[in-house]
């Protein structure tokens, strides 16, 4: 091992970063991971319903206990982890400013960057929605599965993909009750399973319908929803109130590309992936070879392609600095792309991979 | 699932995460008031158990709660200790601590200015 030798720095530790950083330690090069927050996982130890997908890609296990598995791994590994950290810079050359604990900052040498920052919940403008009782839906998932608290006792949840019903069905196991689930499409949007099983707890779900406005004095009383037409305006006469205390919005998430901008990583706009991203190539190296992108920052999906893109960065990182050889880079990142592959499969994959394919195309092309 | 069954705002007993793990209290005071919060949890997380339900007012007098509960809004800032525009949903709470509604983009105290805020 060289002592002067930059180390590759990892920013995030939710499912992306933690896997970069543990294939770049298993392959003996030095990292380093940062995160904001005072405890790792990112947005793992929220997921209490079990994963999708085959044994390998950990189907059937909650995603908190993924979350402990990785940071048992990291652990074990011996990984510099560093918590309430924030990376608020970044120097080409390649220089990353962090602030720990809000009062001490520094600077440090980075040979690679891998970029693990995730993406932020939408949010939707309609009259009454800064009022104290509307929150993403991601807000009520942290305050339920997280602290253990109830934001409300009675919940209208707008959006009915993945994450809207999701967290719909774990409010009800936390002790709520969903008045309904709206959607603005006219059809649902989330897998099957998380929808049948909340319908089948006896909550409508109304496509075609948007939420008009929120009322209440000083925090949400009612909610006003109509049926919209084809253009999405809604059609006067179909209002309906909602007695609710809480509004919940599963409206989509961007990705926080705030680092991959200052990092100069070219951007590129996919909608079907949540907006603006950094471009990115087969290994997750963005238009800076020095800096990866991987999770929600590089295109929206979940955790489980988050893990394996994190592996993918770290495993050619590793080998970029010297610490894996081209045969062992080759096998373990066709393993990791296989399994990448079978992620996106199925009628609910299919777009993903398409879009994941046009951004590899769009770097071939840059 | 019906209404008069509603549980308490902390929630006690859950299928898949077992029983609430005991946890050290710690007392933080809300507009002076005493309150109890469980060591470790955000502020922002002992406030929705106590059933407060504004956080903070704009300068326009209009009232806010919390909105992405992870740090990246900023919907949720207070007063704490005597700083203002603290992100209640990331700050832990700390026996003792002082956690006032803020009003517009609040004030400092003359201990915070001064750098004696905890």
């Amino acid at each position: 091992m060289r002592n002067d030798e930059k180390p590759a720095i990892v920013v995030g530790a939710g499912p992306a970063g933690l896997c970069a950083a543990i294939e770049l330690k298993k392959a003996g090069a030095p990292v380093v991971l940062m995160d904001e927050n005072a405890k790792p996982g990112g947005q793992l130890f929220k997921q209490i319903h079990k994963f999708f997908g085959s044994q390998e890609h950990k189907a059937g296990i909650r995603g908190f206990d993924i979350g402990k598995e990785l940071l048992a791994e990291s652990l074990r590994l011996g990984i510099d982890v560093r918590l309430k950290t924030e990376v608020v810079g970044i120097e080409l050359g390649l220089k990353v400013w962090a602030v720990e604990d809000r009062t001490k900052s520094y600077t440090l040498d980075a040979g690679k960057l891998i970029l693990a920052t995730g993406a932020t919940e939408n949010a939707l403008s309609f009259p009454g929605w800064t009022l104290p009782g509307v929150m993403t839906a991601g807000c009520a998932q942290t305050l339920i599965n997280v602290h253990r608290v109830l934001p409300g006792k009675r919940i209208l949840m707008v959006g009915s993909g993945n994450v809207g019903v999701i967290v719909a069905y774990q409010l009800m196991q936390a002790g709520a009750q969903v008045a309904a689930v709206i959607e603005a499409l006219p059809r649902l949007g989330g897998y099957g399973v998380h929808t049948a099983k909340v319908r089948r707890a006896g909550v409508p779900f109304y496509c075609s319908t948007t939420i008009i406005r929120a009322e209440g004095a000083e925090s949400v009383e009612r909610a006003v929803i109509a049926s919209i037409d084809a253009k999405f305006q809604p059609i006067p006469g179909t209002e309906q109130i909602l007695d609710v205390d809480t509004i919940c919005l599963a409206v989509g998430l961007t990705p926080s590309i705030e680092l991959s901008c200052l990092a100069e990583c070219k951007q590129i706009y996919i909608p079907e992936l949540g907006g603006n991203m950094p471009a990115h190539d087969e290994y997750m190296r963005s238009s800076n070879q020095s800096v990866y992108v991987v999770g929600d920052i590089a295109g929206v999906e979940e955790a489980s392609t988050a893990m394996e893109e994190g592996r993918l960065a770290g495993i050619h990182a590793a080998w970029a600095m010297g610490y894996m050889d081209d045969q062992t880079m080759k096998i373990k990142t066709d393993e990791t792309r296989g399994r990448l592959q079978a992620l996106r499969q199925g009628i609910f994959g299919q777009k993903r991979f398409a879009a994941k394919e046009r951004i590899l195309a769009m770097r071939k092309d840059a | 699932m019906s209404a008069d069954k509603i549980p308490d705002s902390r929630i006690a007993r859950h299928a898949v995460l077992g029983d609430l793990p005991v946890q050290k209290d710690v007392t933080i005071y809300f507009e002076g008031k005493p309150l109890k919060a469980r060591e470790g949890e955000p502020i922002m997380a002992a406030l929705v158990a106590a059933g407060v339900t504004v956080f903070r007012y704009t300068k326009k007098g209009s009232p806010r709660r919390m909105f992405c509960g992870i740090g990246r809004c900023t919907d949720c800032v207070m007063t704490v200790d005597g700083v203002p525009g603290v992100r209640t949903c990331v700050t832990e709470v700390r026996q003792g601590m002082r956690v006032e509604r803020q009003q517009g983009v609040g004030s400092w105290s003359v201990q915070a200015e001064a750098g004696h805020a905890q």
